[in-house]
């Protein structure tokens, strides 16, 4: 198949098929250069960011929401065109008809929906109260099924932060298809998938999967309408660089305008736009000052995106995150680096935008990378706090080449895998659940397996062992059929239509589980091992604190002792939950991942033997306990290698905080060093790491005065939020981490 | 054999080239003023380890070392225990890691010869210009540093000459001009630190209570460090 838009580029495969890979393989540019090449903002892009620093400045002044509109359920058609500044705006569409005006999305839940508006000032229509009580939403579907246990195991927050009443998200359109195929095309090879299906035998899989391909081709249809209000025709291939990031750009507004997904991630877009960047720039209609330019303006768009959310959800995800992540670098498959000349423009907004915590951008870390691309990706962290890095040679002999990030750290193939969203478990609460025999001291509730509190007046380790495998079994069990009740509910009442028609037909699914508190149960094992742990009783007779007495070892200080029992934790429980199965035969996977959740995670769990006390926050995804590391920043970074990605598919967040005294002397040298460093991190094959090159100093300023620092960045767990977004206690919680100084 | 070790940090950047694991080692004869380890100075305090073990730690960060990095031997004054100090290295050199030795060169000269050996770069703490500041604010002959650099500068060991600027002691051009002078004696010095001065070890002299001999004195100037820096030419680095 041919296409007058695709002239100049080489052919192949993908012309006769739906196939982004093999066009970006058959046509890219490696580059392996320095940055000079850049250009700065253009003073267009400095007057239109100026405006919206102003609306971002507002936004802060009404309490973190601008507007909402209660009256329109938001859609890919509900709303008119709307423009920052029209005139001046090079790739265009938001939301809603106005910047920062969030919608309502009551497909995955009403309640939620209420609440968020009351919660700033806002009543929800009644018009669209009334449009509902005649629709069943994700929300009501789960609660129907939802059994006694489920909802026990929700109320003493041993499994917590299940999208059960929310838009599930982690699914990445493959946005690229519509630039490089035109909506039309995408249409006709579902349409194709469709007729196909019919030869099958119907049974309840294959009528779902034809129910939903025809919800895919409509919605098709509708992103076609969107683009049209605003005066574009994307039924046809994108003709250059700036209707190939228009198109994209449209197909994933279309998919943030039907979805309201925790994370909805971009994929991996910046080598793809750098083949029509370089066609472009080859046919001298676009200079790098151009090039540069569009990619501001999408950046923008981007920054601009928001979901409604409640004051619960935000304890959970602090900071208004939507996770647009964007993969950028990596190698690919056949030796050549995926670097190209857009992998630096993408990181270079930071500097012609300003520092920023959207899109998340997330650096595929490999060995092979330039030189030049890892020393700009060490200045950029060095200098904005807000980028992040994942282990590209662990990642794609699993993924091959064009996998992307969705969320923090859930690698999938873009366009052909996708997950089920699972939150996550309180393994520490489950470590005194079990210790009491299955009562949850915090909530006072009785769950799980029943038998006697345990005995004596120091805990035995096999014993605490013994019944954290008998808990952690009956805990896996229960979480599958949760979670398979909740993503049977969500297909069923708020599938992902637009996202899934840019989806092969046959997809690979995932279902994500997580645990929190690794470095909590690791260490509060190793006290009861290595040290003596006295239980101390309440008035009821259970167990509801701890006196430990004398040295163990703990998870951060590359101590064997301590750290294979963190990996031995992961294995069993991935072992554990690969025993029930899993919704539409979706693959088990684990994240070790807490998004800032930590914070409510602790609140709500016990004092544990390790000597957290009650209340306190737990550290962040897999990092080790603030302040127990003793033998510094690489020590920690060791322990944190020791974790198998093999039992963790769905990612190891590890957040490093560095002062910039201890990482060199100069900028040249710490440069070099944060190289060395991530090299030597991801040699051991290691998965995630987030990287903040800052003092305490500066965030404990920004804590009193943060009108000082409207745009501070920082990486907390698996993404970066603008540091005044934060709660007060996730901001001290941010501020007690350890920062590796130097001595 | 065994030594007595103070502590580790396994993400040095500022104790020798590249990123290092540094080993910290108990025990130190002098008393300077602007000491900001004083929990290093006795020497029964500490942790004892096996040479062995120290390289074993060592070797764990080798995927970080890069092209420069390695291992640096810190105090303390490491050649107080210059055998343990000697049998680390050597190990090290049979596991092809880069010997770094942190040191005020108070000590025989000749006596390190067992350290020198396996040392691949010596961190010389210069502390002072003039013989009498050493002997009023260090409690040593400024010969003896001399005389270890003229031992090291006889084995061709490379040298990086460090110096911390300790206002209205030290924090004058003359001084830096005669720490090139010394530099420029001995063909093995490729480079000169200037550190500043730095106050934050206070609190670890209020917890030993005991008072920190400079607590008195101000921080230098970082515009008065540049200043400083720069007259060190390319000896800076």
């Amino acid at each position: 198949m041919e296409h007058i838009n695709w002239q100049g580029f080489c052919g192949g495969v993908w012309q006769n098929e739906i196939n982004v890979r093999d066009f970006i393989q058959q046509n890219y540019r490696e580059y392996k250069g320095d940055e000079s090449f850049l250009a700065g903002a253009t003073e267009r892009t400095a007057a239109l960011m100026k405006k919206v620093q102003g609306l971002f400045a507002l936004e802060r002044q009404f309490g973190g929401v601008l507007d909402i509109d209660t009256a329109t359920v938001s859609s890919l058609k509900s709303y008119s065109p709307g423009y920052i500044d029209k005139e001046n705006e090079i790739i265009v569409g938001l939301q809603t008809n106005r910047p920062l005006k969030r919608g309502v999305n009551p497909f995955g839940g009403m309640r939620m929906v209420r609440q968020a508006c009351e919660a700033y000032g806002y009543k929800l229509s009644s018009k669209v109260e009334e449009e509902f009580t005649y629709r069943t939403t994700h929300n009501d579907g789960v609660f129907r099924a939802y059994t006694d246990e489920m909802r026990l195991a929700r109320r003493c927050h041993v499994i917590t932060g299940l999208p059960d009443a929310y838009g599930r998200g982690r699914i990445i359109g493959d946005y690229r298809r519509v630039a490089l195929y035109g909506v039309d095309r995408l249409i006709a090879e579902k349409k194709k998938d469709k007729a196909k299906l019919a030869e099958a035998v119907f049974d309840t899989e294959q009528i779902r999967l034809d129910e939903e391909l025809f919800q895919q081709i409509t919605f098709l249809g509708y992103l076609k309408d969107m683009a049209a209000m605003y005066g574009f025709d994307i039924s046809q291939p994108a003709k250059d660089a700036r209707e190939a990031i228009q198109w994209t750009y449209f197909a994933y507004l279309g998919a943030i305008k039907e979805q309201n997904g925790a994370a909805m991630s971009l994929g991996r877009v910046s080598t793809f736009f750098d083949i029509y960047i370089e066609r472009d720039i080859k046919a001298g209609i676009l200079t790098e000052e151009g090039a540069q330019e569009l990619m501001d303006d999408f950046v923008i768009k981007l920054r601009m995106a928001r979901h409604l959310r409640t004051p619960e959800y935000n304890e959970l995800f602090g900071g208004d995150p939507m996770w647009i992540t964007e993969a950028v670098g990596g190698m690919g498959e056949d030796g050549r680096t995926l670097v190209t000349k857009n992998s630096f423009r993408v990181l270079h907004t930071l500097y012609t935008l300003g520092s920023s915590p959207e899109p998340n951008l997330t650096v595929l870390w490999s060995r092979q990378l330039p030189e030049a691309f890892k020393k700009f990706c060490a200045k950029v962290s060095i200098d904005t706090d807000s980028i992040q890095y994942e282990n590209d040679d662990l990642m794609r002999p699993l993924y091959g080449d064009d996998y992307a990030i969705a969320c923090c750290v859930s690698a999938m193939k873009v366009g052909k895998q996708m997950q089920f969203f699972g939150a996550r478990c309180n393994l520490a609460k489950l470590l005194l659940i079990a210790i009491n025999g299955g009562y949850d001291t915090t909530t006072n509730i009785h769950i799980g397996p029943q038998m006697d509190v345990m005995q004596g007046d120091v805990l035995d380790f096999d014993e605490v062992m013994r019944r954290m495998e008998i808990y952690m079994g009956w805990l896996s069990h229960l979480y599958v059929n949760t979670m398979n009740v909740i993503h049977y509910m969500h297909d069923k009442y708020a599938y992902e239509k637009t996202q899934m028609a840019l989806h092969d037909t046959d997809v690979g699914r995932f279902m994500a589980f997580g645990v929190a508190g690794l470095s909590v149960v690791a260490d509060s094992l190793s006290a009861i091992r290595f040290a003596k742990v006295h239980p101390v009783r309440n008035e009821e007779g259970f167990i509801a604190d701890f006196v430990t007495e004398g040295n163990f070892p703990k998870f951060g200080n590359d101590d064997d002792r301590v750290d294979l029992m963190a990996k031995d934790l992961t294995h069993k429980m991935i072992t554990e939950l690969r025993k029930t199965p899993a919704y539409r035969n979706a693959i088990h996977t684990l994240s070790v991942l807490t998004i800032t959740s930590n914070v409510m995670y602790g609140k709500n769990t016990g004092a544990t033997p390790d000597g957290r006390k009650n209340g306190e926050p737990f550290a962040p995804g897999a990092n080790p306990m603030h302040n127990r590391e003793e033998n510094g920043a690489l020590a920690s970074l060791n322990s944190v290698a020791k974790i198998s990605y093999d039992d963790c598919r769905d990612g190891i967040s590890n957040t490093f905080s560095i002062t910039p005294a201890a990482l060199g002397r100069d900028n040249g040298e710490r440069m070099n060093n944060l190289v060395t460093i991530l090299d030597g991190y991801f040699g051991q094959m290691a998965h995630h790491i987030n990287v903040n090159v800052m003092n305490r100093e500066t965030l404990m300023d920004a804590y009193e005065n943060p009108e000082k620092y409207p745009n501070l960045t920082i990486r907390v767990s698996g993404y970066a939020v603008n540091f005044n977004k934060l709660s007060r206690e996730q901001q001290r919680e941010v501020i007690s981490r350890t920062f590796h100084e130097a001595v | 054999m065994k030594g007595r070790i103070h502590s580790f940090q396994s993400l040095g950047t500022l104790d020798g080239p590249g990123v290092r694991f540094v080993a910290f080692l108990q025990g130190c004869p002098l008393r300077c003023g602007c000491c900001h380890n004083p929990d290093t100075w006795d020497v029964n305090g500490g942790t004892e380890y096996e040479a062995e073990e120290i390289v074993r730690r060592a070797a764990r960060y080798r995927s970080y070392f890069g092209r420069e990095g390695g291992i640096t031997l810190s105090g303390g004054e490491p050649l107080l225990q210059r055998d343990f100090a000697a049998e680390v290295f050597r190990i090290c050199h049979e596991e092809n890691i880069h010997t770094c030795l942190d040191t005020s060169g108070c000590a025989d000269g000749e006596k390190c010869a067992s350290v020198l050996q396996y040392t691949d770069r010596v961190l010389l703490d210069i502390k002072y210009t003039l013989p009498e500041q050493y002997e009023q604010h260090v409690g040593c002959k400024m010969r003896q540093p001399l005389a270890f650099l003229e031992a090291v500068n006889a084995r061709k060991i490379s040298v990086t000459l460090r110096q911390v600027i300790i206002p209205s002691l030290n924090d004058t051009q003359e001084n830096v001009l005669r720490l090139l002078d010394i530099a420029k004696q001995y063909p093995c010095v490729d480079k000169i630190e200037l550190l500043p001065f730095r106050k934050i070890c206070q609190s670890k002299y209020d917890m030993m209570g005991i008072v920190f001999p400079f607590g008195h004195l101000p921080e230098p100037d970082p515009k008065q460090m540049d200043k400083l820096r720069k007259v060190l030419g390319t000896y800076g680095g």
